[in-house]
């Protein structure tokens, strides 16, 4: 158990060091995902209004009303207010990506080391699925693959979570799986070998902790990228029902006919919140690469001075 | 040899910048090189020879310091802007460098390289001429005209060390700096290679600086020998009377660590390198010294010069009249720690 | 050793050779794909539209009641010999979707491609070799929030402000009217047609439609690109033969753009050229956003009409262009890095 969290221990230890423009990015990407996380969570609360709600104290709200003291990011055309689906959105996208997230690592991690450590035709086949699905344009994918459990099991949170799990999969299997194969031929996992540990101990404390440490940035870039393919998914009306939650996607898709009008509200303030949270994933998935990855981590070192000779 | 040291070096001290204090990886360095000269650097890993190496030909990294004088014709290059630095390298200054694989762009030609470098330094020249030299320096290397088109991947390792101390040569420097040019080699391509340097004071009269661990290519190849430790020269002299009789006890050390056909028992060196952040106080290698004395640990040992031509470093050769009574006493000390890390 | 041009044409064709199972792959993917919809295509698109009667007949037709394995065989010959078939809803023929909306998503993918990578290596060299300072930290940025934009957002926002506001630019289809009726679509291509034709008015407007969603995409595309090129510059920059350079005093400038730009090139191109499917999933977001007359559209429209065939037909056809980009990505690659001709 040790093991395992020693290489998280370490990898939290070199992000607590970092300095520079990485101590930045990470702080700012934190802060905006923690916001967005904060509302995700305390939507009930913070919100002014539901994401569907028309009336209140039986007075229906206004059509596409300009922002106002009420109604601070302004009505849509259904009379809901904007701010309130601003942030009941945040609760749905935050939903998606934590369940996208947590199928692909459940099922993309152990194939990746299971595939990567085993090799031989197991490895062979899964890679040909896996690249075969990574070539596929994956706003296809996920679509067909949207439509298709639409008819199953109805278009809600889980369909679009499986949607992006289907292509972003391939994705942690195939880092998963290339880091495995370059660990396993590491001396220390040759010694474990020859000292009769079963396979699946030496994947569990040796390879496991070793790769894991390349998860957090591949997940974070994958969180950006959830939310650009769920936006995708709603606004082309494969995604969430717009009875079950708000999404921001399918607010900007309703919005573009209000554009003619130079009505710019209701389109505005989603996209910004698309362009918020993408954003801030973005910057930690970056900010954990400057500081993690050897190759380009750069410890900004000051010149020292060299105090004048004393003659001993 | 020639009369005025064509390099030298005084004072020399560079130091690296860590997160803590800065390691000093040469500290206090003097040292002449003449044309026509092999001068052998000798020393353990991390001992400094390689950045002494590099700050010659001024390839230091962001994060060094350097204090003192590396006079190049008596001209000091602290003084020198980069454009001025960058003009002396290759045609004054070269280095050759340890990992022969990785040091040529995969993506072009030999032929490239050589009219890239020769170019920079005389841009007026036409191709058929960079070509002759090229080629003529190749040559020198023994490796074919046919082979000048290829790319570097289609090289053994050996035949791309030749590449480099050719494309280091086609410029004619003034002084040559080789860094550790066959520890990455097997022996007879090393052999080879070290033919090919001796020759160098000969045929141009280059003044060679060759770095290495390895005492036994010093002996073959160089005239002049400097023992570093801890980023100071112990010991410097002709190669062959150093290594017949050698003055500082680390020189002594060394030799009988290495090994040859008779050898029996294996004889190393207690202790660890020395912390070059830290080092140990007064003569840097008393903690390991077997022949230690009370002074050893108290004031840093005078440079004398016990013959013509040789210098050390080391009480045991005096002056007398600087070591305080009663210092000449074996030191006393525990058990020879061994490093922090096992 | 080979001579060079040998062992180019070598791993030409054995690059070709092995896309075949590839392409295969993906084609068997795509046939169980549609195969898991419930029931078949031919009831999904006309079911409760026509009798049971009239059903059955069209679904035999079609083959839709033959075994598995006997429609799989006849699905692969199909699409090898480019018999794809003719959609049920609307009788057009796959192929000349492809060749109407396909080369419009062609063109806008190109143009778009182009525009990435003008904007996205430049930008990206100059955020790698001045590290940390405010031009990277600006770079970086600003590849960051232009891939964090939706194109449909970025669309809304055209609309605004040139459909209400400015009106300078079309925000929507790929040509006005009188263009779309006057022009001769010879290739479909309309940049080539219209100077073909030697019509520089109508020209104008097709470029005038390409801006926006070329634009909007290819800023996109080129956030990707400038995290690639700065990584990769990063990397190089610490080689080895960097190194060796500089010691034989080659300026600075060179050591980095001759050298370390060149490798940095090497990983980018393939991974650019990735970027591609990215380019064609994308496109489908701009061409519903800018009314672009697509192929990404007419997925959408058939997919929403529950035409099965036509869906097959597109898809596959996206299929063996992905392949085929891979291909010349592994052939640019050849041409670039010697190392790979010899395998």
């Amino acid at each position: 158990m040790n093991r395992r969290l020693d290489g998280m221990r370490r990898m939290l230890a070199t992000v607590r060091q970092t300095k520079g423009v990485p101590k930045w990015m990470l702080y700012a990407g934190v802060g905006i995902v923690g916001l967005f996380v904060f509302l995700a969570i305390f939507a009930p609360i913070v919100a002014p209004y539901g994401f569907d709600q028309v009336t209140s104290g039986g007075v229906r709200f206004p059509k596409q009303a300009h922002p106002d003291s009420t109604h601070l990011f302004g009505t849509t055309v259904q009379s809901t207010d904007v701010l309130s689906r601003v942030i009941w959105g945040s609760r749905t996208a935050i939903e998606v990506v934590v369940l996208s997230l947590i199928f692909s690592l459940i099922i993309g991690v152990p194939l990746g080391l299971f595939s990567g450590y085993i090799g031989g035709k197991l490895d062979r086949v899964l890679v040909l699925i896996m690249d075969a699905l990574f070539a596929f344009p994956y706003l296809l994918l996920a679509i067909v693959i949207a439509f298709l459990l639409s008819d199953k099991i109805g278009q809600g949170i889980v369909t679009a979570a499986i949607a992006i799990t289907v292509v972003y999969v391939p994705q942690y299997f195939r880092v998963v799986r290339n880091h495995v194969i370059s660990v396993r031929e590491e001396t220390y996992v040759d010694a474990a070998r020859a000292l009769g540990a079963p396979r699946r101990t030496i994947i569990r404390r040796y390879v496991f902790a070793n790769v894991i440490q390349n998860v957090p940035v591949i997940a974070t870039l994958n969180a950006a990228d959830a939310i650009l393919t769920l936006a995708a998914l709603d606004f082309l009306g494969y995604g969430i029902q717009p009875t079950q939650a708000a999404e921001w996607g399918y607010d900007v898709s309703r919005a573009i006919d209000d554009a003619g009008a130079g009505i710019w509200w209701t389109g505005v303030w989603p996209g910004l919140a698309i362009v918020l949270l993408v954003t801030g994933f973005t910057l930690v998935g970056e900010g954990l690469n400057d500081v993690l990855n050897p190759i380009i981590r750069y410890r900004r070192i000051k010149r020292p001075e060299i105090p004048a000779e004393e003659t001993s | 040899m020639s009369g005025a040291a064509i390099l030298s070096l005084r004072g020399l001290r560079v130091w690296y910048g860590t997160e803590g204090d800065p390691v000093r990886a040469v500290d206090g360095v003097n040292l002449e090189l003449h044309s026509g000269q092999t001068l052998g650097l000798v020393g353990e890993s991390g001992c400094g020879k390689s950045t002494l190496g590099r700050s010659v030909v001024g390839l230091l990294p962001e994060a060094a310091a350097i204090a003192g004088e590396v006079s190049y014709e008596g001209r000091d290059l602290a003084g020198l802007s980069p454009k001025e630095m960058r003009a002396l390298r290759g045609p004054d200054l070269g280095l050759i460098f340890q990992e022969p694989m990785t040091r040529l762009d995969p993506l072009v030609t030999i032929e490239h390289h050589f009219r890239e470098t020769i170019r920079t330094h005389e841009p007026g020249i036409d191709r058929k001429e960079v070509r002759r030299r090229s080629l003529e320096a190749l040559a020198g290397m023994g490796i074919p005209p046919t082979r000048f088109e290829q790319y570097p991947h289609e090289f053994s390792g050996g035949m791309r060390q030749r590449i480099m101390i050719a494309l280091a040569l086609v410029l004619n420097p003034k002084v040559l700096v080789a860094d550790e040019p066959t520890t990455a080699l097997d022996v007879i391509v090393e052999a080879q290679i070290l033919g090919i340097l001796a020759d160098l004071r000969r045929n141009f009269d280059t003044a060679l600086l060759l770095i290495t661990h390895n005492l036994g290519i010093v002996a073959e190849a160089c005239d002049r020998v400097a023992v570093m430790y801890a980023g100071k020269i112990v010991e410097e002299g002709d190669a062959r009377d150093v290594f017949a009789k050698p003055a500082h006890p680390y020189t002594r050390e060394l030799l009988r660590s290495t090994i040859s056909l008779e050898t029996t028992g294996l004889h190393y060196i207690p202790g660890a390198p020395p912390n070059l952040i830290d080092p140990p106080p007064a003569c840097r290698f008393h903690p390991r010294c077997p022949s230690a004395m009370k002074v050893c640990a108290d004031i840093h040992p005078v440079e004398v010069a016990p013959s013509p031509g040789r210098r050390v470093s080391c009480w045991l050769h005096g002056p007398e009249g600087q070591i305080p009574p009663g210092g000449t006493a074996p030191l006393e000390r525990g058990e020879i720690a061994l490093a922090e890390e096992a | 050793m080979h001579g060079q041009g040998t062992s180019l044409r070598t791993y030409v064709l054995t690059r070709l050779a092995l896309a075949v199972p590839t392409v295969f792959v993906l084609l068997t993917l795509v046939f169980l794909l549609m195969r898991v919809a419930p029931g078949d295509p031919i009831s999904a698109a006309l079911g409760g539209h026509v009798s049971q009667q009239e059903l059955a007949k069209r679904r035999h037709a079609a083959g839709y009641d033959k075994p598995i394995l006997e429609q799989y065989a006849t699905y692969m010959g199909d699409a090898v010999t480019g018999n794809l078939g003719t959609t049920l809803t609307d009788h057009r023929s796959i192929g000349s979707i492809l060749s109407e909306n396909g080369t419009a998503t062609l063109e806008l993918s190109v143009i778009a491609f182009i525009i990435a990578l003008a904007v996205g290596i430049p930008v990206g060299v100059l955020a790698g070799r001045f590290r940390d300072t405010p031009i990277d930290v600006g770079g970086r940025l600003f590849g960051i929030v232009v891939y964090a934009a939706p194109v449909f957002f970025t669309g809304f926002l055209a609309q605004l402000l040139f459909g209400s506001a400015l009106g300078w630019l079309p925000t929507s289809g790929r040509v006005g009217p009188i263009t779309e009726f006057t022009l001769d679509k010879t290739t479909h291509i309309y940049l080539l047609d219209t100077v073909i034709a030697g019509d520089w008015s109508a020209f104008w407007d097709v470029v005038k439609h390409l801006i926006l969603p070329a634009v909007t995409l290819g800023l996109l595309i080129s956030g990707i690109i400038i995290r690639l090129v700065r990584v990769n510059l990063l990397q190089t920059m610490k080689g080895d033969y960097v190194e060796a350079a500089r010691a034989r005093g080659i300026s600075e400038r060179r050591v980095v753009m001759q050298h370390a730009f060149r490798n940095a090139l090497v990983p980018v191109v393939t991974v650019a050229g990735l970027q591609f499917a990215i380019l064609l999933g994308g496109a489908i977001l701009t061409e519903e956003t800018f009314n672009w007359p697509g192929i990404g559209g007419e997925l959408v429209r058939y997919l929403n009409n529950r035409d099965y065939i036509a869906v097959q037909g597109i898809i596959t056809v996206f299929a063996i262009a992905v392949v085929l980009i891979s291909v010349v990505i592994d052939l640019v690659n050849a041409f670039i890095d010697p190392r790979v001709r010899y395998g």
